[in-house]
């Protein structure tokens, strides 16, 4: 059978389409983000994004109930949103099959933080698989709605960057369709969690880890791999595969289920080796848990935070360092920017300019923190900016300067709402600014509700966003086009000086939205005073000449959106002719 | 074969991911095991990136470290500089000579140092100009696949396959284009031009 090239995301979404998956639903994340983007496209299922991760395992929870399988899919701190469901669902168990990946980001590529979502399995007892590869990605999900409806249970598979975000080759299967449920009767005493049900299930769920504890000390997902027994390395995930690479020859007790561990296994290959290490990145679940085994951990000292690799590893045994040309440390940095005609960029500036202390959020506009706008004070997660611009307030304030909360569509909708319901009840007097910009940006452009956009393209409706801003009860709401300059100052200056709660909505549609260009613009070097004022809006089109210090316009990357033209006293950014190809040639 | 190990790096944006997918599935469809690895996110709005392609009888890790790399693909020539420890002393570099100044250097908040193009010679850098290479295959958008025939002359895997894959992979319309910017990177790179 010819195999292909698939990420860990895809294989994942390729297995539960295999295991008879009916539904599957997330919220996007990065890493996750592709597992449903892929499943939907499968067939015979149904898929749908949530507006946040506790919502999407609530549904899931409902389609369980129904008797169908269900994947649900999320990043490591939607995890945390979704936590509430998922301790109790530990207690109440499954009908159809429910697995939730949920995607680590060691390294921290595209999150807030490093949290390991291995102490979330042990914390509310939910056995967690841990694929190494696309291959196991996809033969794992398999095996996690089995055990799942075998023991009536949600099932994590947890993958990291490094396996999401990996391709390697798989075989891929066909799909195995479920029957259809038996009829369906209502069983309070397993799913109405209330303390007399819920002191019942609480014994059923210490019996289920103990035999799944059981089941972990016999099944294949564990595997011991005894070469020379000087050095034995416990490790799991994509460091299984560093390990190999670095320490071929080291014995290894991969383990493919990060909870429950095999305690009778490890016990067993702890007195098979000289030495039992343990190499894991970002946490020290796996230690830990082996130490309150009772099985001695040697250290080895691969670094605390951050990701590993095959050389950390080397390191890590005393092994020589390869040979290696010298590193140039003195290059400038190249951080992520808003892209040019970014409709964030002239909100940003407004506040730099008008010295707003801001309560950030996530998305792309959190880019708005680093320089040249350097105007956000906060990111903390979604939707933390609502409350924090509230909190300010309600401790005095923080000087003269205005507080302003600035939160992106999605994340309004993923966690901003009950803030702004809050502020409305306790009598905020504060600002807040939604950026609308038509998609959830930053993780690739999903559709949300704000748009109405839905993952298989099923009808749905636009939330009318100043509505309901309005029924919440703001009564200063005011819809602006970011791109007008002016306007966006005027309104800010306006809105931060009134008595009132107020919301601004900034809408237009994100720049890698708009298919149609404008002609780019160019800098007329005679008019140009070498003010610097268009330079500060942190384009990426628009550069200081080293020389003459004058701006100066790349063609190349211009889309011709106009921001600069209105920051400019001097006329001195004008309409070139259409663009031209890079270099020159044609 | 033991393992070989190509890393691709640029701008976010550049178009690193499609090269690096183009050359694991030319590796794959040659029989080889291989991995990719790569990363999505905030990172590719406009930042530093990279991408790791393994292909050999056995590959493990996705990912890879200083003084490991067998072939560099710089997509850009600041970015080349910044990964050039990762080559092997013994390893090739291209680079595409195109400079895009990262944002602080825009605003005047850093500078970048000179002459860097004499440092990457001196590392034996071949230089493809890709960007004009490919303007004159017709389409602006595949100096990635300039640089993927420029990458095919050190590597073990037929032209027809190479092709094939190319052909699969890019939108219809651009096959034409795709299939002349690959042949002048090939030849761009056998010429094992530093004309600049």
């Amino acid at each position: 059978m010819t195999r292909i090239l698939l990420s860990g995301n895809e294989a994942i979404a390729q297995g539960a389409w295999e295991a008879g998956a009916a539904v599957g639903v997330g919220y996007p994340g990065t890493p996750s983000t592709e597992t449903l983007e892929r499943f939907c496209k499968l067939q015979d299922v149904y898929a749908e994004w949530a507006p946040n991760e506790k919502v999407a395992l609530e549904v899931a929870a409902g389609v369980s109930l129904a008797g169908k399988r269900v994947l649900v899919t999320m990043k490591h701190v939607g995890l945390n949103v979704a936590a509430d469901p998922l301790f109790t669902l530990a207690y109440t168990g499954v009908r159809g099959g429910l697995v939730i990946l949920v995607a680590d980001d060691p390294g921290m590529h595209s999150s807030q933080n490093e949290q390991d979502s291995r102490n979330y399995a042990a914390f509310a007892r939910v056995p967690m698989l841990e694929p190494s590869d696309s291959a196991e990605a996809l033969e794992f999900t398999r095996e996690a709605f089995e055990l799942s409806e075998r023991f009536d249970t949600p099932v994590f598979v947890r993958s990291t960057v490094r396996v999401s975000h990996a391709k390697s080759l798989v075989k891929t299967g066909a799909r195995v369709e479920q029957a259809e449920p038996s009829a369906y009767r209502s069983n309070p005493a397993k799913w109405v969690m209330m303390p007399a049900m819920a002191k019942v299930r609480r014994a059923v769920l210490d019996e289920r880890i103990t035999e799944m504890t059981a089941f972990a000390d016999t099944s294949e997902l564990n595997r011991e791999e005894i070469r020379d027994i000087s050095l034995g390395i416990v490790c799991a995930g994509v460091n299984y595969e560093h390990v190999r690479e670095a320490l071929p020859d080291a014995s290894v007790l991969k383990l493919g289920m990060a909870f429950p561990l095999p305690a009778q296994r490890l016990r067993a290959f702890s007195a098979n080796v000289d030495r039992l290490v343990v190499v894991e990145e970002a946490d020290d679940y796996l230690a830990r848990s082996i130490r309150s085994l009772g099985i001695d951990v040697s250290p080895f000292a691969v670094p605390r935070a951050g990701e590993l690799s095959p050389g950390a590893i080397r390191r890590a045994a005393g092994l020589p360092e390869p040979e290696t040309r010298e590193a140039d440390d003195s290059l400038p940095p190249r951080p992520p920017l808003m892209c040019p005609g970014c409709p964030h960029r002239p909100v940003f500036d407004a506040f730099r300019k008008q010295r707003v202390v801001v309560t950030g959020d996530i998305g792309c506009y959190t880019l708005g923190a680093l320089k040249p706008l350097a105007a956000m004070d906060t990111c903390v997660d979604m939707g933390a900016s609502i409350g924090m611009a509230h909190g300010v307030e309600i401790a005095g304030g923080v000087g003269e300067r205005p507080v302003v909360a600035v939160i992106g569509d999605s994340t309004f909708a993923h966690s901003g709402i009950t803030g702004l319901v809050n502020s409305v009840y306790n009598g905020s007097t504060g600002t807040i600014v939604i950026l609308d910009n038509r998609i959830t940006a930053m993780t690739g452009h999903q559709g949300n509700p704000i748009n109405g956009i839905t993952l298989q393209n099923r009808p749905s409706r636009e939330l009318d966003l100043a509505g309901l801003v309005r029924a919440i009860g703001v009564e200063r709401v005011r819809v602006v086009d970011p791109h007008d300059l002016a306007a966006v100052d005027e309104v800010l200056r306006e809105e931060t000086a009134a008595e009132e709660l107020s919301v601004i909505i900034f809408r237009a549609p994100c720049a890698l939205l708009v298919r149609e260009k404008g002609d780019p613009y160019a800098v007329d070097e005679d008019a140009c005073t070498k003010c610097g004022v268009c330079v500060k809006l942190g384009c990426p089109a628009i550069g200081r000449d080293e020389a003459t210090r004058k701006a100066f316009i790349d063609v190349s990357v211009c889309v011709g959106c106009g921001q600069c033209v209105q920051v400019c006293r001097y006329d001195a950014i004008v309409h070139t002719g259409p663009a031209c190809d890079l270099g020159g040639a044609s | 074969m033991s393992t070989t190990t190509v890393m691709l790096c640029g701008v976010g944006g550049q178009g690193t991911i499609l090269a690096a997918d183009l050359l694991a599935k030319v590796a794959a469809a040659s029989g080889l095991e291989v991995k990719l690895s790569e990363v999505h996110g905030m990172s590719q709005r406009g930042g530093s990136v990279d991408t790791v392609v393994k292909f050999g009888d056995e590959v493990f890790s996705p990912v890879t470290d200083p003084g490991m790399v067998d072939h560099l693909v710089a997509f850009e020539i600041i970015e080349a500089v910044r990964r050039v420890h990762y080559v092997k002393p013994e390893g090739r570099l291209l680079v595409n000579p195109r400079a895009i100044q990262p944002l602080p250097v825009l605003t005047g908040d850093a500078a970048v140092p000179h002459g860097l193009q004499a440092v990457l010679a001196d590392e034996g850098a071949i230089f493809i100009d890709a960007d004009i290479l490919a303007c004159q295959a017709g389409s602006p958008k595949s100096a990635n696949v300039v640089l993927m025939g420029a990458l095919s002359t050190g590597l073990p895997f037929s032209e027809d396959t190479w092709r094939e894959v190319i052909a699969r992979r890019v939108p219809p319309k651009t096959v034409d284009a795709n299939m002349a910017a690959f042949a002048l990177g090939r030849q761009a790179c056998e010429r094992g031009s530093c004309e600049l």
